[in-house]
């Protein structure tokens, strides 16, 4: 076994570089001929994967190496792939392109990174070079392009979809497919998305309230609101309470009509040029009203608007005016705890003891926004309700934006893991701040049903139903 | 490459999905902890039993193939890179605690167990394992064992060695053996338990440790005492150990570390200090209070500019956590830290800092410092850029230098993280010929073949020591 293997010499002389001939501190000097190796020596920033140095304080934080133990599915491993890859130590196989769709993209290993390397943009520029070469089979090509082009830029087709969705669970026809067993020809972990889809609506927040809504009292600051394409078709409630929450506590909010899909959905699938161009309207669009925040309701909207300004750096028409944008996008409950007017909620429950009340990290509003305070304080706060901190609520709840669809079976490890977290609180209610997340927590607890009744709501929506108006100071 | 047969008896002890060859597996576990080594493996093996362990070893042998056994592979010292070549064994599977005996006070574990939750487990049953190295939360109690690593608290508690009471281990041919036991006293024959604590994977394959518990102490006081002369801050070390008082932690800070530790941590550290001393005692609550105060005193006398205690035991905590980043947070200065851990007598420590800084002028190179200053077990790292090969051949004239020093005042190469393939070549220079002659004479007897971790710990050729005119 002489050292044939071996790729770097020990200690003692001055030949450490295991990487091949580089332009002195840029990337590697390396003419790929696996056409995929070259994509990604194109795309990835190799100062970031320099960066990390391997110390492995990530892989705690990582679910998929919690559920796995294999060192490939961690972070560190990860960007270990990604290097050989670009350094021309591995060929990036179909092996290589799984293990990057493994990863959750939940970031929970950016906080736990001393080093401060860049694990997110790592991950989606892998993942736009994989897409760049990706050879779907026609099924699946059509779909993507019917989501990613068609219905999630388009709000028209967006309001259609949610048309239809409210026509199939209202007509009957969802209760027919489920009696009669219609819906087992679609796959079990899509049947069990389908019984927790809640009453689509095709009225979104601005057919109800339209574009502008006064703050009550004396105005504090001008706020726009980001409404999502998911929220406003699937929770459009929640956007108007919303609303509601952000007048009450002293906020002007404007409702730009305008406004289209953030692109995270696009963004985390690769497809980043389709993200650029949803970006740009979004800032024209909000840059025009210029208000002091924009307000995101869901964590995995707020988590790419907050980094906008990191999506359009090399868009010299948009670099300013993306960093003007990232810098007022905020959580609704980081704006009410840190700027609005103090509200009062009350959780009546007659005699009984409080409520118990626990709450799921959104991973994007907790990692990428740092907004994990402000909703247990907002919790915290509600009279008549007890909040009890769930064992590992920082870890991702397996939803991931579609990842439960396209990798259900660690989608479902996960969620189990989470669900006996879950049961240990006994909570009667099960907060979180992202659609992705809630409907995961229904999912949950239809599936593993707790030992005591346990309701998944949006946080936005617990404390509106809790709301004391009249005393608002 | 590993040959079909030997691929085929290894999946048939493990299983197929634990004995892997695929490119994936290779490239995940061609590294460790340290900075700019990397070499691949022909295979990966996660077994789950000592059985297992021993029928591994047994192929391994008949096959003259390498074993390179690994936790979580957080060495600093190259120890877990495969740079012959070979298999690694991760270690990750068994990872259970077997046993907490109340009345003897020790707890019986496998080498997978994560150190960080281990120590959790033990507190919550009122007892206490003090070695707590600062990738405790990642580390495994396996690779604490074989590197011997020490921690924040070594200075009043002693190190990994001082709480291993037994082992079983696997030796090359596959036999079993197992030494020490649930005892405090035992002479029988050598102390091979011992011996095997801090072997660096080179002569066994540890796969049950017996480790001592002492009671949990009642109560603990962290303070944080600032200095505008980070010589001040070393000599108040020094000062606090004349007086007789043992700190259960005494860490030092410089002004480079402060900086990127508190950009991490974000916990308020004060960033125009050139030095910061984070001290800790534990024990009986009158005992803590009076060292406390002495401990005050002395930072006083040293001209500290400011001395805060920790309010609540959450924000002493926060305070220990952001140290133990120090080390991956100073890669935010440069991509590539290089970090030492040259060990001097802790009386020592003011003339080590002078001498490392003195150094580092020398050869135009960045070193922060911070470290277990109570101990005299420092932490020199050196940020840099692994592309830069110029930088880094100056970081290794200086990091030779720093070791030639440490040694003439009475030190050791390493205090803690071992010597692996880094140290190498200058492992001689702390135990002579003779003692590098004693030690293969060792590492022959448990492994003839030379398949365990091989070429770590002795260099093919010892780096000659440069005398240098100190003065």
């Amino acid at each position: 076994m002489a050292n044939t293997n071996q790729l770097k010499q020990p200690n003692g002389n001055a030949d450490h570089n295991a990487a091949p001939a580089q332009n002195s501190f840029g990337k590697p000097n390396i003419e790929h001929t696996n056409p995929l190796a070259k994509t990604l020596l194109e795309k990835l920033d190799y100062d970031q994967l320099t960066n990390c140095m391997r110390c492995g304080f990530c892989l705690p934080a990582c679910p998929t190496f919690k559920e796995t133990g294999m060192e490939p599915a961690s972070p560190r491993g990860r960007i270990a792939m990604m290097k050989a890859a670009v350094d021309g130590l591995m060929v990036p196989d179909q092996q290589f392109q799984d293990q990057m769709n493994l990863c959750l993209g939940c970031r929970a290993c950016e906080p736990a990174c001393p080093a401060d390397v860049k694990y997110g943009q790592l991950i989606e520029q892998t993942k736009e070079a994989i897409e760049e070469h990706a050879q779907h089979s026609l099924p699946i090509k059509l779909i993507r392009k019917t989501v990613f082009k068609s219905l999630f830029p388009k709000r028209s087709n967006l309001k259609l979809l949610g048309k239809s969705l409210a026509l199939y669970q209202r007509s009957g026809i969802q209760a027919l497919a489920r009696k009669t067993g219609a819906i087992k020809i679609v796959p079990k972990h899509l049947q069990e998305l389908e019984g927790v889809l809640p009453s689509a609506s095709s009225k979104g927040v601005v057919e109800r309230l339209g574009t502008f809504v006064p703050a009550q009292g004396e105005a504090i600051a001008k706020v726009a609101m980001f409404r999502g394409c998911i929220m406003d078709v699937m929770f459009a409630d929640t956007n108007v309470n919303t609303v509601d929450l952000l007048s009450a506590a002293g906020f002007d909010v404007y409702i730009p009509e305008a406004q289209v899909c953030c692109g995270a959905l696009h963004a985390h699938s690769g497809e980043m040029e389709q993200a650029r161009e949803l970006a740009a309207v979004n800032i024209d669009v909000f840059k025009a009203l210029d208000v002091d925040y924009i307000v995101s309701n869901a964590g995995g909207c707020g988590a790419l608007l907050v980094e906008y300004d990191h999506l359009m750096h090399k868009d010299p028409r948009y670099a300013e005016d993306a960093s003007w944008f990232a810098e007022r996008v905020i959580d609704i409950s980081s704006l009410l705890v840190q700027k609005g007017r103090e509200l009062r909620f009350i959780h009546d429950t007659g005699a009984e003891p409080a409520s118990k009340v626990t709450y799921q990290d959104s991973c994007h509003l907790r990692n990428v926004m740092k907004g994990a305070s402000a909703p247990r304080i907002l919790m915290k706060q509600v009279e008549g309700a007890h909040y009890i901190e769930m064992k590992e609520s920082d870890r991702c709840c397996g939803s991931a934006g579609i990842y439960n669809v396209v990798q259900p079976k660690m989608a479902d490890s996960i969620l189990e893991h989470k669900m006996e977290h879950a049961d240990a609180t006994s909570a009667s209610y099960m907060l979180t701040s992202n659609p992705g997340c809630l409907m995961q927590m229904k999912l949950g607890i239809d599936k593993y049903q707790p030992s005591q009744p346990m309701k998944a709501m949006h946080i936005v929506d617990f404390l509106h139903e809790r709301m004391v108006l009249s005393k608002s100071k | 490459m590993l040959n079909e047969r030997m691929i085929k008896q290894l999946k048939s002890i493990v299983g197929d999905q634990y004995f892997r060859v695929d490119q994936e597996a290779l490239i995940a576990h061609s590294y460790d902890g340290t900075p700019m080594l990397q070499a691949l493996p022909d295979g990966v093996i996660y077994p789950e039993t000592t059985e297992q362990v021993s029928e591994i070893m047994v192929i391994a042998s008949q096959h003259s193939v390498p074993i390179v056994t690994r936790g979580s592979g957080s060495n600093l010292c190259g120890g877990t890179t495969p740079l012959s070549g070979g298999i690694v064994m991760v270690m990750h599977r068994m990872n259970a605690v077997l046993e907490v005996d109340m009345e003897n006070l020790t707890a019986t574990v496998q080498p997978g167990v994560i150190t960080g939750q281990f120590i959790a487990h033990v507190e919550e049953l009122g007892l206490f394992y003090p070695p707590d190295p600062s990738s405790m939360k990642i580390s495994t109690i396996g690779g604490n064992i074989a590197e011997c690593s020490g921690g924040l608290r070594g200075l009043k508690y002693g190190t990994t060695k001082d709480y291993v009471l037994g082992l079983t281990a696997v030796l090359p041919s596959g036999a079993v053996i197992r030494t020490g036991g649930k005892l405090t006293k035992d002479v029988a024959g050598y102390d091979l338990t011992k011996l095997l604590v801090g072997s660096e994977g080179t002569l066994a394959v540890i796969t049950e440790a017996i480790l001592k518990l002492v009671p949990k102490p009642k109560t603990k006081k962290t303070m944080i005492a600032m200095y505008k002369d980070i010589y001040g801050a070393a000599r108040t070390v020094s000062d606090i150990i004349k007086a007789q008082i043992i700190p259960a932690t005494l860490e030092i800070l410089d002004n480079a570390t402060i900086q990127v530790v508190d950009d991490f941590a974000k916990i308020g550290l004060p960033r125009d200090m050139e030095a910061i001393l984070i001290i800790e005692q534990d024990g009986e609550p009158e005992v803590v209070e009076r060292d406390i105060a002495s401990i005050y005193e002395i930072c006083k006398q040293q001209q500290a500019n400011s001395i805060e205690l920790a309010q609540t035991p959450e924000e002493a905590e926060k305070l220990l956590t952001a140290r133990r980043s120090a080390f991956t947070a100073l890669a935010r200065l440069r991509p590539t830290t290089i970090l030492e851990d040259a060990t001097v007598p802790r009386s020592k420590i003011a003339d080590m800092i002078l001498k490392t800084n003195a150094i580092a002028k020398k050869y135009n190179v960045n070193i922060a410092t911070f470290g277990h200053a109570g101990d005299g077990n420092l932490h020199p790292t050196a940020t840099t850029d692994a592309r830069d090969h110029e930088e880094v051949h100056r970081v290794e004239e200086a990091f030779a230098e720093i070791f030639e020093a440490a040694i003439d005042l009475g030190g050791t190469i390493t205090g803690e993280h071992g010597v692996g393939v880094v140290k190498a070549p200058y492992l001689e220079w702390k135990v002579g010929e003779a003692g590098i002659e004693v030690m293969k004479g060792i590492k022959a007897a448990f492994d003839p073949q030379n398949i365990l971790n091989p070429n770590k710990i002795f260099a093919k050729q010892g780096k000659k020591r440069v005398v240098i005119q100190h003065g």
